[in-house]
């Protein structure tokens, strides 16, 4: 058995980098230091069917053939489709991503990835009212303050707590006993449990605890006794708190991007976070999902000038989620070619998108039989990326970290695949 | 005024994009030139003769004109984009963007309208008899300047984010209103007469809202001024007693102004 070093995680956009593999030929057995969602990508736990050679639907059965021919057929869809969607991108690297936007835009496409049903409110609301955002490094070695609004670290992002909350910082020798935790939560979860502070608040209410949390802090009196369901003496008690951090840290997750208003409630808590600045230091750092969803935003916006949901159809990059959304266009039943690369719309999108997505051609990149690859056309597996083939990621803050390849499984990797896709639309784009 | 009728073909299901369909584009060409016009289908290019028999006749100033599309158009966005003089009627439903960036003129639709209704209107009177969606009057994404002159009437309901960012014009909404309408506002008039879900004015800086319905919900970040009656506002009187609201506190500088009737909203006055 060989045991590798400082690997990174391939699951979640914490991207913890001191992982240690323990690998028996071209399989990963046994992981160190990685949390159990980490552990189980690495050692493909659960049943996971694997793909090893290219597939296509033939009669209703998924058919083995050559690369060349599924290459082929995947690029006459894109090229083909008049409103065709790439759709995914956030577990695989950036430079898989750089081809992707250059493949939409050859193909005339719309490539959105999977903040827009995640963190897309964030980034909405980050271009209307800008981003005070630091690193894990400033949170473990100084916040004082630590706020978890909308999300459960204890479940999903396991490592981001004993990373930069329990740890000991430069300023902060103690750890956890320096710190003090607020989670915003409508249900009681084990990350509330550690709190000093628990805002139970009622579902859907964010933007209005919200916004009076922003008029206590600039001096106002509210207009009423109870907001959200917190009383108000508790709510002038919490911006106490968070006025007085010597460093504070708001870490926010899907149960605010994704309740009543969601961009709008990022907005106002963007805004909070910079008037606290008037007399606090106060950071904020979305729980960004996939290990690389960060990645393709900033992948993007340096490419196209737009971080998601950019429509190339007349050949200069557009940007409207709402109209240029996956689902939107599922929905609306706008796009009539689909490629899916390195997620599962099959497993997380609504029933009404997934019904279009069953009458339109699919093209599935994925290493896994997954909800997605069961409605494909054309699947293609690709060699996983951080595990089978390396690449650069990154983190949820912003920070790019190169990413290893521990195992050698003779595959293909996205952005390998990718490039010999635009190629052949290339040559059919010349050929029309 | 001549008239140009353009009657819809079947609608494809990936949408067209007519932002030819303007009396500006229209003035000063044959009726063989307006067929040719290009027009977005995806990412192709098609004649506008392949979606619309088109007939009548055009003329050489755009304010003569009057577009007529008769029938519903529900896959077809952008119509009247940027127009500045002349007419559009539409006889039935219309997709997204319709009266985007319109600087003077009249649209007028018949039927329903899908999200973004005159954004970034500068001028002009866009009016849709049925239900809009999200977006009615506001700004593109990232903007902070929303819809700053004219006149946009909805006669049914609409949904989130109206006259979001607004700095002028005026907004007539007759029936119900889901979240945040004029969120971020910073100038011009915004009269609600049906009801409003909550979030009223969210983030709003300036100009003012008159709600006649019931606001399920109110922002507690508002300062409560007490009653006032028969407003006049821009000149008109709006007859009835309100509550009156100053915020949005919660932004630095906030003194947008919301009424709410008394009648049916005793729920969000303070006492």
């Amino acid at each position: 058995m060989e045991i590798v070093k400082n690997v990174v995680c391939p699951f979640c956009g914490m991207l913890c980098d001191d992982i240690i593999c323990k690998v028996e030929g071209d399989e990963i057995v046994g992981t160190l230091n990685a949390c159990r969602i980490g552990h189980s990508k690495f050692v493909h736990a659960e049943g996971a069917e694997r793909y090893k050679k290219p597939l296509i639907r033939k009669n209703g059965e998924l058919v083995e053939v050559t690369m060349e021919e599924a290459i082929d057929k995947a690029a006459t869809v894109l090229a083909e489709s008049k409103r065709p969607l790439m759709y995914g991108w956030s577990c695989t690297d950036c430079d898989a991503q750089a081809v992707g936007v250059e493949l939409a835009e050859e193909a005339k496409a719309i490539i959105d990835n999977t903040a827009s049903v995640c963190h897309g409110p964030s980034v909405l609301a980050l271009q209307d009212v800008g981003y005070p955002i630091c690193t894990f490094g400033e949170v473990k070695n100084r916040a004082d303050v630590v706020v978890y609004w909308g999300c459960n670290p204890m479940h999903a992002h396991p490592r981001n707590l004993s990373r930069l909350v329990f740890s000991r910082g430069f300023f902060r020798e103690r750890g956890l006993a320096d710190r003090t935790v607020i989670v915003v939560d409508p249900r009681k979860s084990d990350s509330s449990k550690l709190a000093d502070i628990h805002l139970q608040l009622d579902y859907d209410k964010d933007y209005e605890l919200l916004d009076a949390m922003r008029a206590v802090l600039l001096g106002n009196e509210i207009l009423y006794d109870e907001v959200a369901g917190i009383p108000k003496e508790t709510i002038y008690e919490a911006v106490d708190v968070l006025k007085n951090a010597k460093f504070g840290v708001l870490f926010f997750g899907m149960g605010i991007t994704h309740s009543r208003g969601k961009h709008r409630n990022i907005d106002t808590a963007i805004c909070l976070v910079t008037d606290l600045n008037d007399s606090a230091k106060f950071t904020l750092i979305p729980m960004r999902g996939h290990y690389n969803v960060t990645g393709f935003n900033q992948v993007c916006t340096w490419e196209s000038g737009y971080p998601f949901c950019v429509d190339f159809a007349t050949g200069s990059a557009r940007y409207n989620p709402g109209e240029t959304g996956s689902n939107d266009l599922l929905q609306n039943k706008e796009t009539d070619g689909m490629m899916v690369v390195a997620s599962d719309p099959g497993a997380h999108f609504p029933q009404k998108a997934l019904e279009r997505m069953a009458e339109i051609p699919v093209i599935s990149i994925e290493p896994h039989r997954t909800p997605t690859t069961e409605m494909a056309d054309i699947i293609i597996p690709p060699a996983i990326v951080g595990m089978e083939a390396e690449g650069t990621a990154y983190r949820m803050e912003g920070v790019p970290i190169r990413m290893r390849k521990v195992v050698d499984i003779g595959l293909l990797s996205d952005k390998e695949i990718l490039e010999r896709i635009l190629t052949r639309v290339k040559e059919i784009n010349a050929s029309k | 005024m001549s008239e140009i009728i353009l009657k819809p073909k079947e609608q494809p299901l990936v949408p067209i994009e007519a932002n030819n369909v303007t009396p500006d584009v229209f003035a000063g060409k044959t009726l063989e030139e307006i067929k040719n016009l290009g027009i977005w289908h995806g990412n192709r290019q098609d004649r506008l003769s392949k979606f619309f028999d088109i007939e009548g006749e055009s003329s050489e100033n755009p304010s003569e004109i009057k577009i007529i599309i008769d029938g519903s158009v529900p896959k077809t966005k952008w119509i009247g984009k940027a127009m500045t003089a002349g007419e559009i009627l539409v006889k039935g439903d219309v997709n997204m963007y319709v009266g985007a960036d319109m600087k003077g003129g009249k649209i007028l639709v018949e039927g329903n309208a899908a999200s973004w209704p005159g954004q970034d209107m500068q001028g002009g009177e866009l009016t849709i008899m049925g239900n809009a969606g999200d977006y009615v009057g506001s700004a593109y994404r990232g903007d902070w300047r929303g819809m700053s002159g004219g006149l946009i009437t909805v006669h049914g309901n609409v949904g989130n984010e109206i006259a979001e960012y607004m700095l002028g014009g005026k907004m007539v909404i007759k029936g119900n209103v889901s979240i945040m309408p004029g969120v971020h506002m910073n100038g011009g008039l915004l009269i609600i007469e049906g009801n409003v879900v909550a979030r009223v004015g969210g983030e709003m800086k300036g100009g003012t809202i008159v709600v006649k319905g019931i606001i399920d919900e109110f922002l507690a970040g508002f300062k409560y001024l007490g009653i006032e009656r028969d407003l006049n506002l821009e000149g008109e009187i709006i007859e009835g007693a309100y509550h009156k609201f100053k915020g949005d506190l919660a932004t630095k500088g906030a003194s947008g102004i919301v009424y709410a009737a008394v009648a049916g909203n005793s729920h969000i006055a303070p006492y």
